[in-house]
């Protein structure tokens, strides 16, 4: 529980390896479909969807691994290893809404 | 590095994952097909022309353990190297891959040294292989290369029903002495050119050429449903051919190029010959025989194109071979009959 939000240096590892304008068109790719995600993730859990929920939460921790977003990214890898949850995944929501806001800060700064 | 750039199909669902590996992969001056899951992915590698694939696992529809299932599944494109990229979990997982013949796995997110040294030795490797198989086609027809890609290699024989066609140019002895040796070769090769063309287009493979003189199958490696019909098809377009190329010759004040062709039907025993170090597709058996027989008998009785009793028997369209007459042929105890065709 003691995972940070998120870690700095991988963000600036991809502008040092990727060039700034492709991180950043990366990144805003990532805020894009993560919604898109966390709702198939919500949708599979509902509809009892075991394997579209390992499938959701394994691309969530994909790419919040590849930005740093650490905290995220254990959570989803929790449920890919977990299988349906018997309640609605509120908590990677709520902690999407902290990484992602912390994501968005990178790109204004 | 950037000279050996090869074309890649990159297959993963996820699209922040698909536009940082593509251009990750452009970047070292290879270029890029992407594919959204391993049904699409099939649908692009149909079309052929790709060097190597990087694989996601876990994809919708059709996913990363299917795709590779599937292609080592396709003679086509088994031995296309794939690497794949995923972050799936469990070492299990992993060990499926490479036992599904998959060359290498990096975890996501991919490491850039590493991508790039496992692309350029698969890309490597791919060139290698391609060599080889052109090799191997340049010297064994594409027929055989493919029978030992499917089957391997074994020395050893298979009973088979077949066509066997022989054919050689009369007088090639005195042609060839009154013209510069390289003129020769160049009629030989036109020549061949024009044989291999009629033959492949009616499903025969050529399986010895010495000289002026070749012999060609229909029905071996691959069994064929009418070997007969398609070997006197491919013999009437050979002396098709022969007549379109005198013309080009008369124009260019050369004789006209005159051939024989005899064609049997029955029984051989095809298969490799030789050593483990040495060998060739081979076809041998009375039918083998008896083509020789016929294609020297076309001389004697001075027609085109002699066939077997059997293969008048297997033919379907309405050829209407004349009887020659029945010939007592060397090493055969009794007389055959000899039809002949137009």
């Amino acid at each position: 529980m003691t995972d940070a939000v998120l870690d700095s240096a991988a963000y600036a590892e991809l502008q040092d390896t990727m060039g700034a304008d492709f991180a950043a068109e990366l990144l805003e790719t990532f805020l894009a479909e993560a919604p898109v995600m966390l709702d198939a993730l919500r949708k599979a859990a509902a509809a009892s969807d075991a394997e579209g929920f390992r499938r959701a939460a394994h691309s969530i921790k994909s790419n919040a691994g590849l930005f740093g977003a650490t905290a995220l990214a254990d959570m989803a890898r929790g449920m890919e290893l977990g299988g349906l949850p018997t309640a609605a995944p509120d908590a990677i929501e709520a902690e999407y809404g902290r990484a992602g806001a912390a994501l968005r800060a990178l790109l204004d700064g | 590095m950037a000279s050996a750039g090869g074309r890649i199909l990159i297959v993963d669902d996820n699209k922040v994952n698909r536009l940082l590996l593509s251009r990750s992969v452009e970047m070292l001056g290879h270029s890029v097909v992407l594919a959204e899951n391993g049904r699409i992915a099939m649908q692009r590698l149909a079309d052929g022309g790709f060097d190597l694939l990087l694989l996601d696992i876990e994809m919708p529809e059709m996913d990363g353990f299917e795709v590779l299932a599937a292609i080592e599944a396709d003679p086509e494109l088994r031995g296309l190297p794939v690497i794949v990229t995923s972050s799936v979990e469990g070492l299990d997982n992993i060990v499926r891959c490479i036992e599904l013949g998959a060359e290498d796995y990096l975890p996501k997110p991919v490491n850039r040294v590493l991508l790039q040294a496992r692309l350029t030795s698969c890309l490597e490797k791919k060139r290698l292989r391609d060599e080889q198989r052109a090799l191997l086609s340049r010297f064994a027809t594409s027929e055989v290369a493919r029978d030992l890609r499917d089957q391997g290699f074994a020395i050893g024989g298979r009973r088979l029903r077949a066509s066997v066609l022989f054919c050689d140019i009369r007088g090639f002895t005195k042609l060839s002495e009154a013209q510069a040796p390289e003129a020769t070769i160049e009629l030989l090769n036109a020549w061949y050119a024009l044989m291999f063309d009629a033959i492949a287009s009616h499903g025969g493979m050529v399986s010895l050429m010495i000289g002026d003189w070749l012999m060609a199958l229909f029905g071996a490696p691959h069994p064929l449903d009418t070997p007969a019909q398609q070997a006197v098809d491919a013999a009437r377009e050979m002396l098709a051919m022969i007549d379109g190329f005198n013309v080009e010759r008369r124009a260019a004040a050369e004789p006209d190029l005159r051939i024989g062709i005899g064609i049997a039907t029955g029984e051989v025993v095809a298969g490799y010959a030789g050593t483990q170090n040495r060998a060739c597709y081979t076809c041998i058996g009375m039918t083998v025989n008896r083509a020789a027989r016929l294609e020297s008998h076309t001389k004697a009785v001075d027609r085109e194109i002699l066939i077997d009793a059997e293969t008048c028997a297997g033919l379907t369209s309405t050829v209407a071979p004349a009887l020659v007459g029945a010939v007592a042929f060397k090493g055969f105890s009794e007389p055959l009959d000899v039809f002949s065709v137009r």
